[in-house]
């Protein structure tokens, strides 16, 4: 094993987080004020990715793809808030789970009617689409690096947004204390919209700088909506620097557990039994974590509420 | 009795008449019926729908027919999932009767769909799942594979990679029992060294931990298995981390057809990969086919399309050759078993366990005289290939 391996894996675990991070941001807060369990969050991620190769592909650069991509789906992401979710709000989360696994069903099936059932091509821009050399002998794709530049600066202009405007004070009270912030004025209404349409922007955002990594396909909501429930369960559901937190424990024991583990077996046990565990082992990691992480603080690690 | 009342009595009679002469025909003309369970929804639809489009190219460009009786294929979606398509199959054969099943593109959900199927003696062809337990131990006589034997495409791709050289390969495969199956294949033909082997979730998303493990290992090719929208993963991010410079990227057919290449790109350029057929091969059918397929469909087909085309030509030439008597279970199966047709790969016969005898191709991705990205064959890999499982078949009567 050498340091340049544990240092990708490091880079690795780092950009994983700050997506998992992007995805996770949105789908806490909206859960922390509006207590509102939101199934089609994934949903955004897909469609949000899908615009952006779309309009790609028409414009034929990857930023103009991606600007639009995003606005367009904040507004998507308002107009579900105004139109239907708002009217879960009040009910009570078995409801909630239903209302928005049907939108996810609906998104899903839509998306297929519009672009068909096969995987779609959204690819990097040209400057990016190789490795760079950032060691003598240590090559890192240049788009990851991107990644966790965009990544970066998403969670540093969220802290911003949170702890010094009047938007974020607001988003604070109402996810410590949802009734005392409506009594003080707080238009709630014009408040939730706004959260919800950023929660979709930056799920468009992650949808676009995954998109070149990943299948942009019908379902890839699903996939990584798990693993962002994870993360907000580990971080403190309300919780922005929660978030944060847990999404890059979450990526760098995910991609730490999937290199460093079968490498550990192998020493460890017979070849057979090394392949064999060593997988298996590595996808429940995260879990393991989480498990550990509610047994020492049953409200994860930042709780929001008071 | 009043004249009257003798009149109506001669109508019902007539009546009567008329309506089993009409049950008489109805008997000779009624449809053949194909139950057509697919994956269509989920991730892995792409490859069902394509199942589905050629079945149905097949019908359309017959007149609607298949061996000269009007065709009714009724479509069903399994979602993957071996407990739906087990049930759905029920239905099939039970409610709706039908003559012939076929369709299912994974293979633990056709172990699943095969039991009901053959318990009701419906025969299966399938146009793409060929596990090894139906070509060996369990061979049914009412299952014919219309595709290949799963280890079939891996056995050729195990064959190319040390004819080509390459001593030191890293194997990928996704940690479930056709991914065991598919390295197994390759290493029954590979004669160098395993530079490694991995098994990964079948629900990764992220494989920069193996990459950065081949960077590692610094093998000469890396072989991989990853159906669908794993592959699609894989190739983006090995040639976004600058692996594809020294290390020869091959897979199996599925990894590098043209549902893959539509989704990564210009990265799929010079991959590898090995199949039973290509869209550029050289004969009448397969012409008829590509062209007609591109002008239903707007795309170029895929393997799966060709294999759903060739299952329907298939059952159009046993409901011909039987006659059309397809309660003769001897008769259709003697059929099937000739299977004359003409098939879209060129030569294909069946071997005693129901599953082809045929030619494997090396194929490479590159850019077609219009500039498409798309496959273009380049040679057989094996002539006349048949299963490592046939040994093991005893096949039972009907």
């Amino acid at each position: 094993m050498s340091g340049i391996l544990l240092l990708e894996q490091a880079l690795n675990g780092l950009q994983l987080g700050l997506m998992l991070f992007l995805l996770a941001a949105g789908l806490t807060l909206v859960f922390g004020i509006m207590d509102m369990v939101n199934l089609a969050h994934g949903s955004l991620y897909m469609v949000g990715a899908y615009l952006i190769a779309t309009v790609s592909a028409a414009a034929d650069s990857f930023w103009v793809g991606l600007g639009v991509g995003v606005l367009a789906t904040a507004v998507l992401g308002m107009l579900l808030e105004v139109t239907v979710l708002r009217r879960l709000y009040s009910r009570d989360h078995v409801t909630q789970v239903l209302g928005t696994f049907a939108i996810l069903l609906m998104c899903n099936e839509g998306v297929r009617m519009v672009w068909g059932s096969q995987p779609i091509s959204l690819n990097p821009p040209a400057a990016l689409a190789g490795p760079v050399e950032l060691l003598p002998g240590f090559y890192y794709p240049a788009f990851r690096l991107l990644i966790i530049g965009v990544g970066l600066a998403t969670a540093l202009v969220l802290y911003l947004l949170v702890t010094r405007t009047r938007m974020g004070m607001q988003v604070r009270a109402g996810a410590s204390n949802r009734d005392m912030a409506l009594a003080m004025g707080t238009n709630v209404q014009r408040l939730f919209t706004a959260v919800f349409g950023l929660g979709a922007a930056l799920c468009a955002l992650a949808g676009g700088m995954l998109g070149p990594l990943l299948a942009v396909q019908v379902g890839m909501g699903e996939s990584i909506l798990i693993l962002a429930f994870v993360v907000i369960v580990i971080g403190g559901i309300g919780s922005i620097r929660g978030a944060l937190v847990g999404a890059l424990l979450v990526g760098l024991v995910d991609s730490g557990g999937r290199t460093l583990l079968p490498m550990l077996f192998e020493a460890l046990f017979s070849p057979q039994v090394a392949a064999d565990a060593a997988p298996a082992v590595a996808s429940i990691l995260i879990y393991v974590l989480m498990a550990t992480v509610l047994a020492f603080k049953p409200r994860g690690l930042f709780p929001a509420h008071g | 009795m009043s004249l009257a009342h003798l009149a109506s009595l001669r109508l019902v009679a007539a009546a009567a008449l008329a309506a089993c002469s009409v049950a008489a025909v109805a008997q000779s003309t009624e449809p053949v019926r194909v139950g057509l369970l697919s994956t269509l929804s989920g991730p892995g639809a792409g490859l069902g729908v394509d199942i589905r489009d050629g079945f149905q190219l097949a019908v359309k460009l017959n007149d609607g027919k298949l061996g000269g009786r009007a065709a009714e294929v009724i479509v069903a979606d399994d979602q993957a999932n071996p407990d739906v398509g087990r049930q759905t199959a029920d239905r099939l054969v039970k409610r709706d009767k039908v003559d012939f099943m076929t369709g299912v593109v994974f293979s633990n959900v056709m172990l699943a769909v095969g039991a009901p199927t053959f318990q009701s003696k419906t025969f299966y062809i399938s146009a793409n799942a060929g596990p090894s337990q139906y070509a060996g131990e369990q061979c049914n006589p009412y299952f014919f594979s219309a595709s290949y034997q799963n280890d079939n495409m891996h056995e050729a791709v195990g064959k190319t990679v040390t004819d080509k050289g390459f001593k030191r390969v890293a194997l990928i495969a996704p940690n479930y029992p056709a991914g065991k199956d598919a390295l197994t294949g390759f290493k029954r033909f590979y004669k160098g060294e395993v530079a490694s082997e991995t098994y990964t979730a079948l629900n990764q998303l992220d494989y920069s931990a193996e990459l950065s493990k081949l960077r590692a290992t610094k093998p000469d090719a890396v072989y991989i298995f990853l159906p669908g929208g794993l592959g699609i993963n894989f190739i983006k991010q090995f040639v976004g981390a600058g692996l594809s410079k020294d290390i020869t990227l091959f897979g199996p057919g599925f990894s590098g057809d043209e549902d893959v290449i539509k989704a990564v790109g210009d990265p799929m350029l010079g991959m590898f990969n090995t199949s039973q057929w290509g869209h550029d091969m050289d004969n009448a059918a397969n012409k008829k086919f590509v062209a007609a397929f591109e002008k239903a469909y707007g795309r170029l087909p895929t393997l799966y399309a060709a294999q759903g085309y060739d299952a329907a030509r298939l059952i159009d030439a046993a409901v011909r050759d039987s006659k059309g008597k397809l309660d003769d279970k001897a008769a259709v199966k003697k059929a099937l078993e000739a299977a004359k047709f003409d098939s879209v790969r060129g030569a294909f016969k069946f071997n005693t366990n129901h599953f082809p005898i045929q030619d494997y191709y090396l194929r490479v991705i590159t850019k077609d005289t219009k500039g498409r990205i798309t496959n273009r064959t380049l040679g057989a890999v094996f002539k006349n290939h048949a299963d490592a499982y046939v040994g093991n078949c005893k096949m039972p009567a009907l």
